[in-house]
């Protein structure tokens, strides 16, 4: 077919005539004025986001100012940081203790776990392959919260698999040596920190995978040979060329892992001994307890760690990838 | 004498693709070699198994004597410019250069002074604070030179190191890489595709086709005296001419080629020559790159800016010496 019969030889005005109409008037106006359609865009997540959740959160600082009235149990609403004394009690500052060491290593642990993982994924994983990573990583992510820690429940029992596995292979003493050590140990996993522990990783373990990964996609593979042609061996190109170009991922990755257990309440809840986390000791003050102050007082304390956290990792360049 | 790199039939096969297939390769010690061809012509699969990126699937290597099969990139006193350089981008351009001595344990003081003599070698003396971000694409060139010159090693591999340059910058760096490897002795490998780069700067070149080496010889042996159809044509595009048309010249049933610069164009009609039309000019500023349809028979010719022209479609006589035509090995 040639082009003259593809082409209309009509003549074509230069300038097109307007569609007419409300939503031709609209386009127009939105072209000219492309600020004009951001701000309609970005209104109603900038009004929740600034009232909603900035709001609640105000509101909570404020809570933690106030104080409890101990014969009535009515909230005195004066100014005051008494609530805060009560918070920097012995008992109080264990349990905030326990949960920052708890945080600290799923958040080691986490990312121990991810790196080869996501070293596998970000290297060597193509087409099928990726995919099925993905959906390794992400399936976990879309079964019920509650399902997956009653699950490990049962792993974790003394009745449960774990333990029937250990004896299988003869290596119960092992088990039972461990939980016999104080602190990490107890009756069972399920009822001991490391059971806690466990799961937790568990949990949190893809939010650490998928930022490392995404980190060492970035990381040119030719660096590595790079580093490998200039005399490192494979240790020396993993401290001083993979690592530091993963380190944002990581720390990225150690933000979620470390503030999501900071702030759970559930998982020490169903696995774990009786000793409080401070997602507990915020549940029950506000519950049983009914001294809403100082539940505050103790919701803000994860909120001031990951406000260094973040500091921390803002220096460490964790967000230059962003 | 040994030779600083040695190929014995080697071979390296993925899967079903020969990359490179059963070549053999002597390569003396302090020597400038090109390793020229199309891409996906196994050279620079040649230059990763000098490296140690790659091992052999079947063969020998050695360098320098030593055999090279199984020994890791990092125990081999090779060093390589990256093709799109490879700098570090979380070190500044002296810790880059300072790489390979900090892996080998060099004191601080002592490898940061000689990554700053390496970055003088290269012209670029107190850019050391720098990120590798910060340079042009010429100076991380030289900043990946000096990456590979501070740690002196035994051979020197370029993978395309000017590919990315533009010409002016490409044609400075081509003298400046001669000049270095004259002064400092390594011996040079280099790969390239580009036949202008192979013959200007290498004392010898491998011209490579579909993983194999299709002719080892000097730039001029190249370019003069292709063996091979294919050497001719991709090495400066001669005019391959078919054993018929050669027998008429030279009285032999061979493959001929004849330099487009050795065709004189005259616009007489009769007499010897070869009767073609012209059918195409482009103008390339110092000559003219001349085509003509000589009875179905496609010929090129480069003449000298200036010289006059016939019209297109006008038909013109071809001439050329005797000796300049070259008869190749290669069987009609």
């Amino acid at each position: 077919m040639s082009l003259d019969a593809a082409i209309s030889r009509a003549p074509t005005p230069a300038i097109l005539p307007g569609s007419g109409g409300m939503r031709g008037a609209l386009s127009d106006l939105f072209w000219r004025r492309p600020k004009f359609l951001l701000t309609l865009m970005l209104a109603p997540p900038l009004l929740w986001l600034g009232i909603v959740y900035i709001g609640s959160l105000f509101a909570l600082l404020a809570q933690s100012f106030f104080s409890i009235d101990e014969f009535s149990g009515l909230i005195n609403r004066e100014f005051t940081l008494k609530t805060y004394g009560d918070l920097f009690q012995a008992a109080n500052l264990d349990i905030i203790l326990r949960t920052v060491t708890m945080a600290a290593l799923v958040t080691l642990a986490s990312a121990v776990i991810a790196f080869p993982i996501a070293y596998y994924a970000a290297r060597y994983a193509r087409g099928r392959w990726k995919a099925l990573f993905y959906l390794g990583v992400m399936l976990p992510l879309w079964s019920s919260y509650l399902v997956k820690i009653y699950a490990w429940k049962l792993i974790l029992a003394k009745e449960g698999i774990l333990t029937w596995l250990l004896a299988k292979l003869n290596l119960l003493r092992l088990l039972d040596a461990w939980l016999s050590l104080p602190i990490v140990g107890g009756n069972s996993l399920s009822v001991s920190f490391t059971g806690t522990f466990i799961v937790f990783v568990y949990v949190w373990l893809p939010f650490m995978i998928l930022p490392v990964q995404a980190a060492l996609e970035r990381v040119p593979g030719n660096l590595v040979e790079a580093s490998s042609d200039l005399g490192a061996s494979p240790g020396q190109t993993f401290r001083n060329v993979l690592f530091p170009l993963a380190l944002p991922g990581i720390v990225a990755g150690s933000i979620f892992t470390f503030s999501l257990t900071l702030g759970d309440y559930i998982i020490p809840q169903i696995i774990g001994t009786s000793r409080l986390f401070i997602g507990q000791a915020v549940y029950s003050q506000q519950g049983t307890a009914g001294n809403i102050p100082l539940a505050a007082a103790f919701t803000v304390v994860p909120i001031v760690i990951m406000g260094f956290y973040l500091w921390g990792a803002k220096r460490m360049g964790a967000f230059d990838a962003l | 004498m040994t030779s600083a790199v040695s190929f014995k039939q080697v071979s390296r096969h993925f899967g079903s693709v020969r990359a490179v297939d059963a070549v053999d390769l002597e390569i003396a010690p302090g020597e400038f070699f090109a390793m020229l061809g199309p891409s996906g012509s196994g050279k620079t699969t040649c230059l990763r198994l000098i490296a140690g990126f790659e091992q052999p699937t079947a063969g020998s290597i050695s360098i320098f004597g030593e055999r090279a099969e199984g020994v890791p990139p990092y125990r081999r006193n090779v060093n390589t410019v990256f093709q799109d350089y490879a700098l570090f981008p979380h070190l500044n351009v002296l810790d880059n250069v300072a790489y390979g001595l900090m892996v080998k344990g060099v004191g601080k003081a002592s490898r940061l002074k000689a990554a700053e003599e390496a970055l003088s070698l290269v012209r670029l003396p107190g850019y050391g604070a720098r990120r590798p971000g910060q340079l042009s694409g010429g100076q991380r060139q030289r900043v990946a030179l000096a990456r590979a010159l501070v740690n002196q090693p035994k051979v020197l591999l370029l993978d395309e190191p000017l590919g990315a340059l533009d010409l002016k910058l490409r044609e400075n760096m081509q003298e400046e890489l001669k000049s270095l490897q004259k002064a400092l002795g390594i011996t040079f490998v280099f790969v390239t595709h580009d036949q202008g780069e192979a013959l200007s700067m290498a004392d010898r070149v491998a011209v490579f086709n579909d993983g194999r080496i299709m002719q080892v010889g000097t730039p001029e042996d190249i370019y003069q005296r292709p063996n091979t159809r294919f050497v001719a044509d991709f090495v400066g595009s001669s005019n391959v001419l078919p054993p018929d048309f050669v027998q008429r010249y030279s009285g032999q049933h061979r493959w001929g080629s004849l330099r487009p610069e050795s065709i004189r164009v005259s616009s007489a009609t009769s007499g010897d020559g070869v009767a073609a039309r012209l059918v195409g000019t482009n103008y390339l500023g110092a000559t003219t790159r001349l085509a003509f349809d000589a009875e179905g028979l496609r010929l090129h010719a480069v003449v000298p800016a200036g010289t006059a022209l016939p019209a297109e479609g006008g038909a013109v006589m071809l001439t050329f010496n005797r000796d300049s035509l070259h008869l190749m090995d290669e069987p009609a």
